[in-house]
């Protein structure tokens, strides 16, 4: 395939998959999971993420994540739940980018996602009412974490095996 | 899986152990615990937390003491995400409405003398 035939061809996957997260995003907002600590959800939109993360590559998966962002803020959210998301969305993002560049497991990447993702949140509420006890979540974050990446890393790994054969390389 | 791959995670799971021993420690001692209540980074009240009462911070929320746990019952923001917090007690924790900037948070007395010296 030539080279400008191979740009049209991941910009409609870019925008296939930025409709997804969206709706992913739409999904989570109406899935009533309360666990007394708000911010903790299961992230199926790190699913899409990682998808695109592990086959189009890291520029793309960060455009998708950062336009459903704004697009989930705007539509359901307000100027806090963007400015919320932003931080634990780029914070996540850049973790996964590190260990994957070491060659860690999809599993542990996907884990350390979700929890970098949380704590990205959390930092930004503690720095915004500045208390600084917000950091008593912390631990029940961590592990809400690991056990949503994990979920999540698996799901985005069996994707990746059935599909990442009809991804444009 | 690879080895480091179990290490890292178990590393995840150790800081969320010690951080649980942490930050519940203080409840162990007898210093009693009080209800410290925030608006806009300005100290609003404090209150006990053996006497069940129902506060209202300012115009925009309402929290409820009851049988020694404290839980937001009333919020005039859009998302309500500050009544979604488990109530808290005497353990610690704190309960936050961003958007009014609403803050209630246990004390104790230790914590207070260090807020004021700081």
């Amino acid at each position: 395939m030539d080279k400008e035939k191979l740009a049209y061809k991941k910009l409609a996957y870019m925008g296939l998959f930025c409709a997804l997260a969206i709706l992913m995003g739409y999904i989570e907002a109406i899935l009533p999971i309360h666990i007394g600590i708000p911010g903790v959800k299961l992230g199926i939109v790190n699913i899409v993420i990682i998808f695109v993360f592990y086959t189009l590559g890291w520029k793309e998966a960060l455009t998708i994540s950062v336009i459903r962002i704004f697009v989930v803020g705007f539509l359901f959210g307000n100027l806090y739940s963007i400015l919320f998301s932003l931080a634990g969305g780029v914070l996540s993002f850049l973790v996964m980018l590190i260990l994957k560049k070491f060659h860690f497991h999809i599993l542990t990447v996907s884990i350390a996602g979700g929890i970098t993702h949380n704590l990205g949140q959390l930092l930004i509420a503690s720095f915004v009412v500045q208390v600084y006890s917000l950091m008593y979540f912390m631990p029940i974050m961590i592990v809400a974490g690991v056990a949503a990446g994990a979920v999540i890393g698996y799901l985005g790994h069996l994707a990746i095996k059935r599909l990442a054969y009809l991804m444009p390389k | 899986m690879k080895k480091r791959d179990i290490i890292l995670i178990s590393i995840f799971i150790a800081i969320a152990a010690l951080g649980f021993g942490i930050s519940r420690w203080p409840s162990l001692s007898d210093k009693e615990a009080i209800l410290k209540i925030s608006v806009q980074g300005e100290t609003y009240g404090e209150y006990s937390l053996k006497q069940n009462q129902t506060i209202e911070i300012g115009s925009t929320n309402t929290c409820e003491i009851k049988d020694g746990k404290v839980h937001m019952i009333q919020a005039d923001c859009p998302d309500k995400l500050c009544m979604d917090f488990t109530a808290i007690d005497k353990d610690g924790g704190s309960i936050v409405c961003l958007p009014n900037q609403v803050v209630l948070e246990i004390v104790t007395d230790n914590q207070n003398i260090d807020s004021i010296a700081g």
